[in-house]
C-alpha cells in the first residue's frame, strides 16, 4: 500500500479530485447543491410512482427509506463506473504528455463518486430520523457492504476505462448493461415479490443485489430477503463476494497490462 | 550503471501498429479478428537506438519531422514503453515533455498552479510555500484569480514555465519550449538554461532550431527515419541535419532561362580539380562554372553567395567602363576561397548588359553547397583577432 500511496501520489490524487469537483458544476446556478438535489428529486419521482401509485412496498416497514437505500447505492455504482469509463480517454492530454501513475486517474474519478455517496448518505440519515427507523446494533456491518460495492465498482471501472481506450463503443454497451442491471437488482421492488425461489437465488448471485439486500437488512428492516435465508446457509452464499474479488483482480490486471499502451492508443 | 552516466538507452526499438482501418469499435474488432494480421501496418518509429548521456551534459536531439525524436523523448520520459531494449535513468527525471500539461482553462491561474504542481509531485503545503516565488517569476500577479482561458497563450507559457522551473529534477526533458513567448521571456528561458548548465544539471533538449542547439548543447544526436545518424559535436550535427533536411539535387547544375529566347545560363559547382562537389571544408577553393547561350548583350558578370536563410554573404561583380565579356564569349569561372563557417549556402548569378539593372540572364537561387568547419570557432567567417589580457 505504501508503494502506491506515496506523498506525490496522494498530492496528485487530492488535486485531481478537487479539480473534478470544481469543474463539475462549473457555470450552474445551484452548483454543489445539485449533488444533493439530483438524487432527492429522482427519489421523489420514484416514491410517488412506486409507493403512492403502484403501492409496491406494502408490507415492508419503512419502505421509503428502503427504496432510497436502493437508489443511492445503485446510483453510486452507476456514477462511479460511468465516470471512470471515460476518465482515461478524457485525460488523454495528460497521459500523452506526462508520466503519472495511470490508476490515479481512475481512482480520482471514483473519489468524486464517493463524495456524492457520502452526501447522499446524509439525506438517508435525515429520512431515517424523520421516518423513525429503529437502529439496531447490526448497523456496524453496514460499512462492510459499502466497501464491497466500492471494490466491485473499482474493478469494473479499471476494466472499462482500459477497454474504452481501444473500443469506443464500450460506453453504449455499458449503458445497456446498467439499464438491465437496474431491473435485475431489487432496487424498486422487494425481492420477496418474486415468488420463484430459483429466480431469487439467481438474482442474489449478483453482488450488487446481495450487497444492497444485506445493507438494507442491517440498517432498515429485518424483513429483507438476504442470501443467507435464500441459500439456506450453503457455501454458495459467498459466490457474490468471490465474484467481487475476481472482478477486481481481473479489472486491475487488465488495466495494468493495457496501461503501458494508453499513451499511444488514445 | 556507471555513476557518471545519467541516462543509458540500449537497443531501443519502438513500433506502432497503424490500423489501416482504425478499429476503435467492437464491430470492426470482431470483423477483423480473423484477418488480424492484415488489419494494421507496423511502422517502426525507432530502430535499435543506443546512446549514453553523461551527468551534467546538455544533450540535443535533432531530426526532421517524423524522424522519431518525440517518440524517443516519450520513451525516455516513461510515457511510452519500448518494444525491446531499455532505458536506465540515474537520478530524478522530469515527468513532463511539454509545458503546461494538465492546465485547465476553466480554473483560475491560482488553481492551475496547484494542479500543475501536483502533477510534478508537490503537495499543497509545498506549493503554498513556493506560490509567491512562482507568481513573481511569471510576472502575472494581477491575473492569478482570472480563469486560465482568459490568458493569452504567452501568459500561459510563462505561468507553466515558472512552475516547471520549480520541479527540481536532476534530468530535464525539454521539447521545443522556446517556440512560444516573446523576446523577453525567451531571454528568461535562456538565462535559466545557462543557470542549469552551470549547476551541472543534465538536460535533454529536442529541437528543430539549430541555432539554440549549437548555442547550448555539449553533444547532439541526429535522428533520421528512426535511426541514429550521428552523435557528437553540435556544429557537425547541425550541418548533417541540414544535409538531411534539404536533400541535394543529384546534379548540382541550375539552369536559368533567358527572358526572351530559349537560351540558358548553366551553373555548376566544382572543386579546384573541376570535380563536381557540394560539400566543402573551411578554406577550400570552389569554382562556380558558368555557361550561357551566346548573346551580344552580355557584358558583365556577378556572383553572390548567400546562406540558406537568405543572409547575403558576399557578392562582387565585374561591371566597369569597358565590357568584360566580348560578344561571342559564353563561358566563365568564378573562383572563390570559402572561408565560411558551418551551414548551407547557395549562389546567385547574373549576366549583366549595360549595368546592374539590365540582366540578360539571372538565377536568384542557384546550386547550393554545404560548409564544414573543423575549427573551434562558430559563426559565418573568421575575423582576424587577438587576445590582449591585462
Amino acid at each position: 500500500m505504501r508503494r502506491f500511496f506515496t506523498k506525490q501520489n496522494r498530492a496528485l490524487l487530492s488535486e485531481l479530485v478537487r479539480t473534478d469537483f470544481k469543474l463539475r458544476y462549473q457555470g450552474s446556478v445551484l452548483g454543489y447543491a445539485w449533488s444533493l438535489l439530483r438524487p432527492l428529486l429522482i427519489f421523489v419521482i420514484l416514491y410517488v410512482v412506486f409507493v403512492k401509485f403502484l403501492k409496491v412496498g406494502t408490507g415492508i416497514p419503512h419502505y421509503p427509506v428502503y427504496l432510497l437505500f436502493g437508489i443511492v447505492i445503485w446510483n453510486f455504482f452507476v456514477e462511479m463506473t460511468m465516470q471512470s469509463l471515460g476518465s482515461i480517454v478524457g485525460r488523454g492530454e495528460l497521459i500523452r504528455k506526462i508520466r503519472i501513475p495511470r490508476w490515479i486517474i481512475v481512482l480520482s474519478s471514483s473519489f468524486s463518486a464517493l463524495i456524492n455517496l457520502f452526501l447522499n448518505l446524509i439525506i438517508i440519515c435525515v429520512f431515517m430520523i424523520v421516518g423513525h427507523v429503529g437502529i439496531t446494533g447490526s448497523i456496524i456491518f453496514l460499512p462492510l457492504f459499502f466497501v464491497e460495492v466500492y471494490i466491485l465498482a473499482l474493478g469494473v471501472s479499471f476494466f472499462l476505462a482500459a477497454a474504452f481506450v481501444k473500443y469506443r463503443d464500450i460506453n453504449y454497451i455499458w449503458e445497456v448493461i446498467l439499464q438491465a442491471g437496474f431491473y435485475l437488482t431489487p432496487i424498486l421492488y422487494p425481492l420477496s415479490r418474486i415468488t420463484n425461489l430459483t429466480f431469487q437465488k439467481l438474482i442474489l448471485l449478483n453482488p450488487m443485489a446481495q450487497a444492497l439486500q444485506d445493507a438494507r437488512y442491517v440498517t432498515v428492516t429485518k424483513q429483507t430477503t438476504i442470501p443467507s435465508h435464500v441459500f439456506n446457509g450453503g457455501w454458495y452464499q459467498f459466490i457474490p463476494v468471490i465474484l467481487v474479488f475476481v472482478m477486481f483482480i481481473v479489472g486491475a490486471a487488465y488495466f495494468k497490462k493495457e496501461s503501458k499502451f494508453f499513451a499511444e492508443n488514445i | 550503471m556507471d555513476d557518471e552516466i545519467a541516462i543509458k538507452a540500449s537497443n531501443l526499438i519502438k513500433s506502432f501498429k497503424l490500423p489501416l482501418e482504425k478499429t476503435t469499435s467492437l464491430k470492426s474488432a470482431f470483423v477483423n479478428f480473423y484477418k488480424r494480421d492484415r488489419s494494421f501496418e507496423k511502422q517502426i518509429a525507432l530502430n535499435d537506438i543506443s546512446f549514453e548521456i553523461k551527468k551534467g551534459e546538455f544533450f540535443g536531439i535533432v531530426g526532421k519531422n517524423g524522424s522519431g525524436k518525440s517518440t524517443l523523448l516519450k520513451l525516455l520520459a516513461g510515457i511510452y514503453s519500448p518494444d525491446t531494449g531499455s532505458v536506465q535513468v540515474n537520478g530524478k527525471l522530469t515527468p513532463f515533455i511539454e509545458l503546461g500539461v494538465g492546465f485547465s482553462p476553466e480554473l483560475s491561474g491560482r488553481e492551475n498552479v496547484f494542479l500543475n504542481g501536483a502533477l510534478l509531485g508537490f503537495n499543497r503545503k509545498e506549493m503554498s510555500d513556493m506560490y509567491d516565488d512562482i507568481v513573481d517569476f511569471s510576472e502575472l500577479k494581477r491575473f492569478m484569480d482570472q480563469k486560465l482561458k482568459n490568458y493569452s497563450s504567452g501568459m500561459q507559457v510563462r505561468l507553466a514555465f515558472s512552475i516547471a522551473v520549480r520541479a527540481r529534477s536532476d534530468i530535464l526533458l525539454v521539447d521545443e519550449v522556446l517556440a512560444v513567448g516573446d523576446v523577453n521571456f525567451q531571454q528568461k528561458c535562456y538565462d535559466y538554461f545557462y543557470k542549469l548548465k552551470r549547476e551541472k544539471h543534465t538536460i535533454i533538449f529536442v529541437s528543430h532550431d539549430m541555432e539554440s542547439v549549437q548555442k547550448f548543447c555539449d553533444r547532439a544526436l541526429v535522428l533520421d527515419s528512426g535511426e541514429v545518424k550521428f552523435i557528437g559535436r553540435p556544429t557537425e550535427a547541425a550541418t548533417l541535419y541540414k544535409e538531411l533536411n534539404f536533400p541535394e539535387d543529384t546534379d548540382n547544375t541550375t539552369r536559368g532561362k533567358n527572358d526572351s529566347e530559349e537560351k540558358q545560363l548553366k551553373i555548376h559547382l566544382t572543386d579546384i580539380n573541376n570535380k563536381p562537389k557540394k560539400t566543402f571544408t573551411y578554406g577550400d577553393t570552389m569554382i562556380v562554372n558558368l555557361e550561357w547561350g551566346v548573346d551580344p548583350r552580355a557584358q558583365f558578370l556577378g556572383v553572390a553567395i548567400h546562406r540558406d536563410d537568405g543572409m547575403y554573404i558576399f557578392g562582387p561583380n565585374n561591371i566597369g567602363p569597358k565590357r568584360a565579356i566580348s560578344e561571342n564569349q559564353h563561358k566563365a569561372e568564378y573562383v572563390v576561397d570559402l572561408n565560411l563557417g558551418n551551414g548551407k549556402y547557395y549562389v546567385e548569378v547574373a549576366v549583366f548588359g549595360r549595368d546592374e539593372g539590365d540582366r540578360v540572364y539571372y538565377v536568384a537561387s542557384g546550386p547550393s553547397f554545404i560548409m564544414h568547419n573543423p575549427n573551434d570557432w562558430q559563426g559565418i567567417t573568421e575575423l582576424s583577432h587577438k587576445w590582449v589580457i591585462k
